[in-house]
């Protein structure tokens, strides 16, 4: 877009989770605007993000770098963090947060992303081994497997593994 | 003053450069945009954003918590 011999980059997206749900959007939405050609390769858990629903959780257990508000963690060590119902919590203390700091929602970054021409790609191997439907997903999407990605990731300025 | 002014006060990374990147599109060469934020990052993001896309950042102003940027379209 940006004129100029667009630079490229290539994100292979592996996490579903809410935290991890950020990284691609944010740097695949910011590199578009950038003028860069940019392509994301999703599978295994990443392909949560390309559901039509999206509802993606962030999770502390297993977590100790999280954050707890409130000195929770102090309450809650370790195997506190498996209560049941604590997820659920923690994701909406979460998405109140990110609002009040005017940080983007995912389904904001990702329609942002395809706006600006990014491409989004589903593993074909995976949506096979978890029984996806291509109507799960949303519209846009292209199914591929490594050989695909690999013929765009060689030819790119920065790929990254998130 | 600028062709257009875009308000991102209260917008978080990266939402002030894609704002306005959306806005840039809709000028034409030569024409100004001014972008008010209220995000810290967004004085060095401005500067790389202006440095890849070769749009012209003719101001970048910090007074009282506000950020004021001004690009001239490429």
């Amino acid at each position: 877009m940006a004129g100029k011999s667009s630079k490229k980059m290539a994100i292979i997206a592996t996490k579903g989770t809410l935290d991890w749900a950020y990284p691609p959007f944010i740097l695949g939405s910011t590199a578009a605007a950038l003028g860069f050609e940019v392509k994301i390769f999703f599978t295994f858990y990443g392909l949560q993000l390309l559901k039509k629903d999206l509802n993606l959780k962030i999770s502390p257990l297993g977590n100790p770098g999280m954050p707890m508000p409130m000195g929770m963690d102090k309450w809650f060590p370790v195997l506190g963090t498996a209560i049941p119902g604590m997820e659920a919590m923690m994701t909406m203390m979460m998405k109140s947060k990110m609002k009040a700091k005017g940080v983007a929602s995912i389904e904001e970054l990702r329609s942002l992303s395809l706006e600006a021409d990014v491409k989004m790609i589903a593993c074909q191997m995976t949506v096979d081994l978890f029984d996806f439907k291509q109507s799960d997903l949303i519209d846009g999407v292209e199914y591929a497997g490594a050989s695909m990605f690999l013929g765009f990731a060689g030819d790119t300025d920065i790929c990254l593994f998130m | 003053m600028a062709d257009q002014e875009l308000d991102a006060r209260g917008l978080n990374c990266p939402l002030p450069i894609l704002r306005a990147k959306k806005a840039l599109n809709g000028l034409t060469s030569g024409q100004t945009l001014k972008i008010i934020a209220t995000d810290p990052g967004s004085v060095k993001d401005f500067q790389a954003f202006a440095k890849q896309t070769g749009n012209q950042l003719m101001e970048s102003n910090e007074a009282g918590g506000e950020y004021t940027f001004v690009l001239k379209k490429a």
